[in-house]
């Protein structure tokens, strides 16, 4: 497909459309709740009053602009690409989930509703969201999947210490997609007074283009920091990609810069060979799940399948639509990095920075650890370091056979 | 016309209502699914609804989530579900079937393959639940290709634009969810019921069916004094559930819940 023919830029269409991808896929009575939110929704992006709002609480909040960082010795060590990072990780709550969850709660607020859902795979989103509701005084209440429940204690202690109550799921495999259906459930269930904080661009149109527009701040940044840094554009783009929310907010803003080389980072798990991954976009096919066409991890004969990812934030077996169609079309290219790359580069960031990266955002530094030495000293990577590696403390030193 | 407009046409000649029991296909096991479906259809069942079993059963509450672990605990796959269809037609082939399930393993088979091959084994109408018309046109055209009727959910939520356009595409008869919830949740308001069947009567001259939350023989009796048919699912997947290691029990119980809505039916 010529980019040059595709629109990639502007959408979805009315409908929710990211060409085959994207749409409107949940029962009837979702139907007028999710209409209600769309045309809510575009009322907020035409209110300067909320517009102005979202950026007070972006800049006194949640402390952005996030700079970017040059990593100097990381450049100087692979002797290729100079290497920069978007430092998401200094936002407040420790990742870039909370510039989506800022937006919705505001949106929430101005529907009038009274009650915060979320699902939450490794606990970013699910604390991201009840901080937002503590903030504003909002009734919270979180699904997470059991297996999750067990092995992220700490990050469930936060919700709860920030008042929000953790529904454990036990549905199904237990991980984060049962905690969508089961938030899902929650919302059918309740949809009068309740507005579900979707944490990634998965999911029923609005909520891949409302997530991406939260998101895009990241790209919009940091375009106007590499031009004034660099004094020009970045030769690639380089971010993990679960749901894929870090990486469409700072591609976006580039999409239609046609220099910018754009990478997407999965989770190979143990190997695409093996099957033990979360790779859809590269080893999976399209389908429909979670209210939404898109590229799937799933069986012959169309049952979603266990994902693995040393990452639990990558560990879900779908991805954004809006990424599906960036593949498709040729403009983005998507790839994996597997668990041990992941790990290395968790290392390598921190040894030679001094900047621990989250195990999500450590696929995006081993793939540009694979890349940059191929590059040359006057050619740049930005990595989206999507968030910081403080909950994953429990995950690495177990690697290690310490226990802490 | 339609093995279902012929079954609601003959019903409402003998002034009676329908009652469309809902199972899983292949739980608790998959050898139980047939013998079940004509017990069911003996104790007084007028269709049946057999659910395709799927992995992330989003509109589904927690008994018919488990039905379908319990299915797929024994692999079923659409194709399994086929031949199951084909099996009870080899004894039954007047009591219509409609296949019940989630758009994605529709989807994996491909929107050609799934319609020849449910028509060819004896399904006679489809809900796909995460499907709403808007996104159904090219399944639609397949569908009804091959003579399947499309049946949509209407909900407490639906607006006046969207109740006539899926009373539009239906056809067979409209399935109207009874509460905002998931299936086998517990309050029904039967005067909000009443009220918004009238209305969907209003635009259509279509069957109306209603389900989600109908657990006993007096709900059953109830909504069929304001609508066309009763669906009756979690009340008796539960059954199912409690007896699944007995097969006797399971038929037996199974058979005193429909035996017990159909009385309340036709005696309401």
């Amino acid at each position: 497909m010529q980019i040059s023919d595709t629109q990639l830029t502007g959408l979805p269409d009315e409908m929710g459309h990211f060409g085959p991808y994207g749409g409107v896929f949940v029962a009837e009575t979702l139907m007028k709740p999710l209409e209600d939110l769309a045309d809510a929704y575009q009322e907020c992006l035409n209110d300067e009053q909320f517009l102005a709002e979202l950026d007070a609480d972006l800049a006194n909040y949640v402390g952005r602009p996030s700079p970017i960082y040059h990593a100097k010795r990381l450049s100087d060590e692979l002797g290729g690409a100079q290497i920069y990072l978007k430092r998401e990780d200094l936002n407040h709550t420790g990742a870039h989930k909370i510039n989506n969850t800022i937006g919705q709660a505001l949106v929430a607020k101005r529907m009038g509703k009274k009650r915060i859902i979320a699902e939450t795979g490794a606990g970013q989103h699910g604390v991201a969201t009840a901080t937002v509701a503590a903030r504003l005084g909002l009734e919270c209440i979180v699904y997470m999947g059991a297996v999750d429940v067990a092995r992220q204690e700490a990050n469930v202690y936060r919700m709860k210490l920030l008042g929000a109550e953790v529904r454990a799921v036990s549905s199904g495999s237990k991980t984060l997609k049962d905690a969508l259906n089961e938030a899902m459930r929650d919302w059918v269930t309740n949809v009068d007074d309740t507005f579900y904080i979707i944490g990634t661009v998965a999911g029923p149109h609005p909520y891949p283009a409302m997530v991406r527009d939260f998101q895009t701040v990241i790209g919009r940044e940091a375009r106007a920091q590499m031009l004034e840094t660099t004094g020009k554009l970045p030769d690639h783009l380089v971010a993990c990609v679960g749901g894929g929310s870090n990486a469409i907010g700072l591609f976006y803003p580039f999409i239609n810069d046609d220099s910018v080389k754009i990478v997407g980072v999965e989770a190979a798990g143990d190997g695409l060979k093996t099957g033990h991954h979360a790779a859809p976009l590269c080893a999976g096919r399209p389908g429909v799940l979670h209210g939404n066409r898109t590229y799937l991890m799933e069986s012959d004969d169309g049952q979603i399948i266990e994902t693995h990812s040393i990452s639990a934030g990558l560990d879900y077996p779908g991805v954004g639509p809006e990424h599906a169609w960036l593949k498709d079309s040729g403009r983005a290219e998507y790839v994996a990095v597997n668990d041990d790359e992941a790990l290395e580069a968790f290392y390598k960031l921190t040894r030679t920075e001094g900047i621990i990266p989250a195990l999500e955002s450590s696929h995006a530094i081993a793939q540009a650890v694979k890349m940059a030495p191929a590059m040359s000293k006057d050619e740049t990577i930005l990595i989206n370091l999507s968030g910081r590696g403080d909950k994953d403390m429990h995950t690495v030193a177990s690697r290690d056979g310490i226990e802490i | 016309m339609s093995r279902i407009s012929h079954k609601f046409n003959s019903l409402k000649a003998a002034g009676k209502k329908a009652l469309i029991p809902f199972v899983t296909a292949g739980d608790p096991n998959p050898l139980i699914t047939v013998k079940l479906m004509h017990k069911l259809v003996a104790a007084g069942a007028d269709l049946l609804e057999l659910g395709v079993p799927f992995s992330d059963p989003m509109a589904d509450g927690p008994v018919i989530q488990r039905a379908s672990e319990r299915a797929l605990e024994h692999n079923v796959t659409m194709h399994n579900v086929l031949d199951m269809v084909r099996e009870f037609r080899q004894n039954d082939n007047d009591t219509p079937i409609i296949l019940m399930g989630y758009l994605n393993p529709v989807e994996v088979m491909g929107y050609q393959a799934f319609s020849q091959q449910a028509s060819e084994a004896g399904i006679d109408g489809a809900i796909i639940v995460d499907l709403p018309p808007q996104e159904a046109h090219d399944l639609l055209i397949e569908l009804k290709n091959n003579d399947i009727d499309p049946i949509f959910l209407l909900a407490p939520t639906s607006t006046e634009k969207r109740i006539e356009m899926i009373t539009s595409a239906a056809s067979g008869f409209v399935y109207y969810v009874s509460l905002k919830g998931v299936t086998g949740a517990a309050t029904l308001d039967i005067d909000a019921v009443k009220e918004k069947i009238s209305h969907i009567r209003s635009k259509t001259d279509l069957p109306i069916g209603v389900g989600f939350g109908i657990s006993d023989d007096e709900m059953a009796g109830k909504m069929s004094g304001i609508s066309d048919a009763v669906i009756v699912g979690s009340a008796l997947v539960r059954k199912i559930e409690e007896n699944a290691d007995n097969e006797q029990a399971l038929m037996a119980e199974a058979e005193t819940l429909i035996g017990g809505m159909r009385k309340a039916m036709d005696n309401a």
